[in-house]
């Protein structure tokens, strides 16, 4: 942005006090630069308390905080293990992740790269309203309709298939009901809904990527005669591959701290296991159910140091995957041949 | 890359080989279905929504207030109320911040500072929304010793602000160069370049980006959660706990009588109206815009 410095003045503009433009210009500066300090400071203060609680949890409850099971906030029996809501937070964001990539990469491609046609627009503008839509109402549809199904034929079929597979198996197994089991909801059913809340995000992310490749690389592979799937896996997909990675982390964060919709379907079960066909628990679920009792200041400091890791495992997802995209634009933008290396060595035939 | 299939380049004349045809048929039906999987929930959801919101829609539902548990007759007119003061308060406070941080990052900013600056706005977008419903719990709730209707403003506030500023500043790069220069070469003072020229310039595009901060604001139930609680009767006081649309939908959702269910389907409803009407005006407001400036 060039700055243009001291227009001449008219006349007319000369006769004007010049002290008091000068005065609206600095005061008008002024004012945005210290709401933008605003924003940072925003940033700080909301890590600051939380650590600042959190750090207090650890100080009362020691490493227990974090590998204690025991999670009782009743006065007398107080304990505050919350290891089952870190586990039931990283399986059902693990889940989602699972379910949510290979898709999210499929659409992208599937918008970016296919011959235009009359689908990608009304396609695009639906994976955008998708992710528009609010979080309790995926909660309410997912109780009221899919958690039925899900009980009555997808676990079941789940686990008569899948749940054969020799050591993968026991992640299909469907636990008795004092084990965990039940209808209700379950960890499996909480990351297929969060898997299609974090579905566009992710798609957002992995379109702008695949759309930095140039165009030229394209072409050069079209040229050699490339179908085009050997297209996107010589030329588009070697140059994408950190920002896809930093897509899948943007949407892993999302993942960890959505609450609503995973309060209402996980089943809030305490009990740690190797199925996910079990009532869990997760971390924004404890603190929205359990904010209203936490009246003693144990209590609340333990919610609010849960908060605290969340947040700090949020913004260290963004800001990582903030760097992998932009370094996908830099490595563009710098013209480093190291992908075309990669398309010429393909051509050439050559194993990597 | 060991399975490239590039190099089996067929001799010329017979086109491309039977086996990466296949191959490229199979990937190309990969992204298809991948297209169709995406699509599935957003009409599964909007046809149920729209089937049972509308059978329990009538006139006491928008006029009258819960009334007693289990009684047919009962409305969520104190959702809508709640809903539209504590949206309001959230945009007076975050409308002026998201754009003054935005200006002063497309107008002011250089260097080190504007690009943290900028970064922070990134991060803070991702920033769990019962984080921030936490963070004024804390600050505000705790420590006054009250639930309000402010409080959960105030914690909406943390999460639209990053999304204004962002917004913001992409369309107020989008104004000509040219303009400011223009202006500038008039000898008129630079606050009054941006105020009087870039931002009515860039009017409909900072339009559209409030209306996405609202659509957020207006969908949010955590923070609101943690921050106004919720309440059941009429208020429209926003120093006490207050109601909102999506809280009343999760509190209906969750309560024992099936009539309370038929109303948070209805509740569910006016939402998802509410919330995609806001994507989709902002949509066809900045697609007309990106018309007209070419």
């Amino acid at each position: 942005m060039a700055q243009v410095e001291g227009p001449a003045l008219s006349p007319i503009e000369a006769a004007a006090p010049r002290r008091r433009r000068r005065f609206g210009d600095s005061v008008f500066r002024g004012g945005s630069a210290l709401v933008a300090i605003g924003l940072i400071l925003l940033l700080f203060a909301i890590l600051g308390l939380l650590l600042a609680q959190g750090s207090e949890a650890f100080r009362k409850f020691g490493l227990s905080f974090l590998t204690g099971t025991n999670w009782n906030p009743v006065a007398g029996r107080q304990s505050f293990g919350a290891l089952p809501f870190i586990f039931g937070t990283m399986v059902t964001s693990a889940i989602a992740i699972v379910l949510a990539v290979p898709v999210s990469v499929g659409l992208a491609l599937l918008l970016s790269e296919m011959p235009s046609g009359w689908f990608r627009n009304p396609l695009a503008v639906l994976v955008d309203l998708l992710a528009a839509i609010p979080s309790v109402i995926y909660g309410l549809w997912a109780f009221f309709v899919l958690v039925p199904v899900f009980d009555r034929h997808v676990d079941p079929f789940l686990a008569h298939s899948l749940g054969r597979i020799p050591i993968l198996g026991a992640l299909f197994q469907i636990p008795a009901a004092n084990k965990g089991g039940g209808p209700g909801g379950n960890l499996f059913i909480a990351g297929v809904v969060l898997a299609v809340m974090i579905l566009p995000i992710v798609t957002a992310v992995t379109r702008e990527v695949v759309s930095i490749v140039p165009r030229e690389l394209r072409e050069a592979a079209m040229a050699l005669g490339a179908t085009r799937y050997e297209v996107i896996k010589m030329s588009v997909l070697p140059y994408a591959r950190s920002g896809i990675v930093g897509a899948t982390m943007l949407g892993l964060g999302r993942a960890l701290g959505e609450t609503i919709a995973v309060a209402m379907v996980v089943g809030n079960g305490l009990l740690i296991g190797p199925s996910l066909m079990r009532h869990g628990y997760t971390i924004p679920a404890v603190i929205a159910n359990e904010f209203r009792e936490a009246a003693t200041g144990d209590h609340r400091s333990a919610l609010l140091a849960l908060a605290a890791i969340l947040v700090v495992i949020a913004l260290i997802m963004a800001a990582l995957s903030r760097l992998l995209v932009g370094r996908t634009e830099q490595v563009v933008t710098a013209g480093l041949a190291v992908p075309e290396e990669d398309v010429l060595r393909a051509a050439m035939g050559e194993e990597e | 890359m060991t399975d490239v299939a590039a190099p089996t380049f067929a001799p010329l004349g017979t086109g491309v080989g039977t086996a990466r045809k296949i191959k490229n048929r199979a990937f190309t039906a990969g992204l298809w279905i991948c297209g169709g999987l995406a699509m599935l929930p957003l009409l599964f959801i909007a046809t149920y929504v729209i089937e049972r919101g509308l059978k329990a829609l009538s006139i006491n539902f928008f006029l009258k207030t819960p009334g007693i548990p289990g009684q047919p007759g009962g409305g969520i007119a104190e959702a809508f109320v709640g809903t539209a003061i504590i949206v309001g308060i959230m945009a007076v406070i975050a409308v002026p911040l998201g754009i003054l941080t935005a200006v002063y990052l497309s107008e002011y900013g250089r260097g080190w500072f504007a690009s943290t600056v900028r970064f922070v706005a990134e991060i803070l977008l991702s920033t769990p929304s019962i984080v921030a419903g936490a963070f004024i719990w804390a600050v505000v709730v705790v420590r006054l010793g009250a639930f309000s209707g402010f409080a959960a403003a105030l914690a909406l506030c943390v999460l639209v602000w990053p999304i204004i500023t962002r917004a913001t500043e992409e369309v107020l790069r989008l104004v000509p160069q040219e303009l400011r220069e223009g202006a500038l070469a008039l000898g008129i003072p630079r606050w009054k370049v941006i105020l009087r020229i870039v931002i009515p310039t860039a009017g409909a595009g900072i339009f559209t980006a409030v209306m996405l901060a609202m659509a957020r604001g207006l969908g949010e139930t955590a923070p609101v959660l943690l921050t106004a609680l919720g309440n059941s009767f009429m208020t429209v006081n926003p120093s006490g706990p207050m109601d909102s649309l999506s809280l009343r939908v999760y509190v209906d959702a969750q309560s024992s009588y099936s009539l309370d269910v038929v109303q948070a389907w209805a509740g569910a409803f006016c939402l998802l109206v509410i919330v995609l009407g806001l994507s989709i005006g902002a949509r066809v407001i900045a697609a007309r815009q990106l018309r007209r400036t070419r």
